[in-house]
């Protein structure tokens, strides 16, 4: 009886965060309503759906894919040419069901590719998977009549009347289309971690060998999570295609799935909502960073390498790590020197950036001229000053760092040990 | 006859080429289990840090000195990155090699800019190794080195004479790769610290009971797999190309050698190597098309551009698809032993 009781508050928070997520997705376009805001909601909302794709394999199954866009972008193809086949009246397929076309591309090609990949696991399925993402690339260019060659393909989303005054012509209705397949799609691949066969797939990436002593073929197991993967992989392809009215081979490249690996891994792989992290972070940084400096394959290659060897969980981890000592009320004394060590890791990072958005003005850009103007600041690659200035802003912010980071190593082992404590003597109770 | 001879020293020099970069690949993941994601980006670095030391020095000096930087690298990334991700696991050090992969390359670009730099072979390297004569009259003759014009010229309509030259960078590069490969094995096993090495690979914790320093072994394995990459790409660099997409071409290439071979063996990588090396190397020369076999046969095709491929325009997928004939077939690849 007791039980119940207690149950039914929690019950309801269940449904809150999905609540909290659609009303998200409703209201986005409204607080961001330029065309670049919708522009990158909408490529968010792909992100997302790919991303979580890929953490089926990575953080579920613990299979290290390189190949993750050969299904998004197969998808994504199949799609556009099924959207063509619609426009000329061929097939009588609703522009809002393309997703779908796309999702069960991706599901047949993973159905034939993911039968010889999934033979392996770990390190070798990883090299597997690179191997399929180059052949498949490297086809890509040969085959002109489907891949479109250097151009790809491209299409036209409007087809036929408007019904109900939805033609997908303006950008913000094909938002609201990719919320409802995000949406969808998101609570689908959550529901999946809760199916047996999800389970399963976690005891596979865990203990392979316990597995087959069950009885369950680790195999097969793998083949339909990789399976299922390619079809949620092909509805986010399918979904860039209606976006952007046009495919080229870049989709299918090495290149768009190591953004995948990257992102997804960045976010955390250890919690479901990690890679939805990730997807923001990955819209933000190819449409918006990129255009800020030219070194952001460099910024993004140390941060991805630091947070490998610091942080392994990702940024979910990182934020459920502090929700937990909060939840002890033991967060409020580590503010203050999170702040210390924001405040002079800002400082470091000013320095080191600046230091290398020179180097690359130097070596890169330089008929651009001497003077560059860099976060409010003005610098002349051939100042000494400047050189000077940035360097020693480096120093000294990495020396107060490394001395805030020793104490607050201290006092975090303190509270830790603290909360343990406290859960052990909780337990006897 | 000269065509096939060349094409196939050709194919087994690029093959060597493959081997000296899958064999440190190799060595690494036999012993640490750690794929290494960044050795096709040490095998770039050894070509562009070749190419600024043979500035002061010379090519025969930086041969030698530019894999002791690269090795030091290596070994330096080991200690101060890999190491320290250990614990975690071996998707955690695939990762971070992969992240290095990623730095290394926009380092590459930033130091020493983003189109290729000359980085010419010695002169002693250049020209021809070797000239196949083929005389309609005589038959077929090697000759040592450049073959003087008279001997490829004749002012009898009938005879016909046909000079080709196999270049000696290539000879120099299989040379090099079968000292290193001869190298290796000696150290492996006929050497005190090859055999420490050899049983660190199976019983890590018996080598370090009996007081060897493990972690140390490992970061010199991993340097001097860096160092023999940082070698091939001096080599590949001054006769290929240096350019900062060097690392990209060859990168999936020695996984596929790697995976080919069976892995972890090092027998099972000089093989695959040579093998894709060869098969590559004659796809590049061949003109047919699977239309082209087809009108041989009798049969006329469409016109879809599949069936118009040519040999030569799939050699780049070659290996992918030997890859997944390999898993279908013989999983455990040609010469491996472990199953997955």
């Amino acid at each position: 009886m007791e039980n119940n009781i207690a149950n039914k508050p929690r019950n309801a928070l269940r449904w809150l965060p999905w609540g909290l997520f659609a009303a998200l997705l409703l209201a986005a376009p409204s607080v961001f309503s330029s065309g670049l805001g919708i522009s990158v909601l909408s490529q968010i909302g792909i992100a997302i759906i790919a991303c979580l794709s890929y953490n089926m394999l990575m953080g579920q199954g613990g299979m290290l894919s390189f190949g993750h866009a050969v299904y998004s972008g197969l998808g994504a193809y199949v799609a556009m040419h099924a959207l063509n086949a619609a426009s000329s009246g061929a097939v009588p397929v609703p522009v809002s069901l393309i997703p779908l076309v796309g999702g069960l591309a991706g599901m047949g090609f993973a159905v034939l590719l993911g039968y010889v990949t999934t033979r392996k696991s770990g390190t070798t399925f990883a090299m597997i998977t690179l191997g399929m993402g180059e052949l498949v690339f490297s086809m890509s260019l040969m085959v002109p009549e489907f891949f479109g060659g250097e151009s790809g393909v491209s299409g036209n989303r409007v087809v036929g009347n408007a019904v109900m005054g939805i033609s997908f012509g303006p950008a913000i209705q094909v938002y609201y289309l990719i919320a409802i397949y995000t949406f969808a799609s998101v609570v689908l691949m959550y529901a999946f971690t809760q199916t047996p066969l999800g389970r399963m797939l976690n005891a596979v990436r865990d203990n392979p060998e316990r597995v087959t002593f069950i009885g369950y073929d680790t195999q097969r197991v793998r083949y339909i999570a990789f399976v299922i993967a390619g079809f949620f992989a092909g509805i986010s392809g399918g979904l860039a295609a209606l976006n952007f009215e046009i495919v080229t081979a870049e989709v299918l490249g090495a290149g768009r799935s190591a953004g995948y690996l990257l992102f997804t891994f960045l976010g955390g792989s250890t919690y479901f909502f990690g890679p939805i992290l990730g997807a923001v972070l990955m819209v933000l940084a190819l449409v918006l960073f990129s255009e800020f400096t030219k070194a952001w394959l460099l910024y993004l290659g140390l941060i991805f390498m630091l947070m490998v060897m610091y942080a392994p969980g990702g940024i979910a981890s990182l934020i459920m790590v502090n929700a937990r000592v909060a939840s002890h009320g033991k967060l409020k004394p580590l503010l203050g020197t999170y702040g210390l060590l924001a405040l002079f890791l800002l400082l470091a990072l000013l320095g080191a950036s600046a230091l290398i958005e020179m180097v690359y003005r130097l070596q890169l850009s330089a008929s651009e001229g001497d003077v560059m103007r860099y976060m409010g600041l003005t610098l002349n690659v051939h100042s000494l000053q400047s050189w000077a200035t940035a360097g020693s802003c480096m120093v000294v912010g990495f020396a107060l760092f490394e001395w805030v980071r020793r104490r607050f190593v201290h006092q975090w082992k303190e509270v830790q040990t603290a909360i343990e404590v406290r859960g052990h003597s909780g337990e006897t109770l | 006859m000269e065509f096939f001879i060349l094409s196939l020293l050709n194919g087994l020099s690029y093959g060597l080429l493959l081997f000296m970069l899958s064999s440190g690949l190799t060595l690494i993941f036999s012993m640490m289990g750690v794929l290494n994601f960044a050795h096709a980006s040490f095998y770039m670095l050894g070509a562009y840090v070749g190419y600024s030391v043979s500035l002061y020095v010379g090519f025969w000096p930086a041969l030698f000195i530019a894999p002791l930087i690269v090795g030091t690298m290596g070994a330096a990334f080991e200690r101060f990155c890999l190491r320290r991700v250990h614990r975690y696991g071996h998707v955690a050090e695939l990762l971070i090699t992969f992240g290095l992969s990623y730095v290394v390359l926009e380092l590459v670009q930033l130091v020493w800019g983003r189109i290729a730099v000359q980085f010419p072979p010695p002169d002693a390297l250049r020209g021809p190794a070797i000239t196949l004569i083929n005389d309609s009259r005589h038959g077929l003759s090697v000759l040592w080195g450049a073959a003087p014009p008279a001997l490829c010229t004749t002012s009898e309509a009938l005879v016909r004479i046909v000079c080709s030259p196999f270049p000696a960078t290539r000879g120099f590069m299989m040379l090099v790769a079968l000292v290193m490969l001869l190298g290796v094995w000696l150290l492996l096993t006929r050497s005190r610290i090859g055999l420490v090495i050899q049983s660190a690979l199976t019983h890590p914790e018996a080598v370090e009971a009996l007081g060897h320093n493990v972690p140390r072994i490992f970061m010199l394995v991993f340097g001097a797999g860096a160092a023999l990459a940082g070698l091939a790409g001096v080599i590949g660099g001054s006769t290929f190309l240096t350019e900062p997409a060097m690392a990209a071409t060859v990168g999936s290439v020695i996984f596929v050698v790697v995976v080919v071979g069976g892995m972890g063996s090092l027998a099972g990588a000089f093989l695959a190597s040579l093998l894709i090396g060869v098969v590559q190397t004659f796809a590049v020369a061949f003109d047919f098309s699977m239309a082209s076999l087809a009108r041989l046969a009798g049969v006329e095709l469409s016109s879809n551009s599949l069936f118009n491929l040519t040999l030569s325009q799939v050699a780049p997928i070659l290996p992918y698809l030997f890859l997944v004939l390999i898993l279908i077939f013989r999983p455990k690849g040609l010469l491996g032993t472990r199953e997955d």
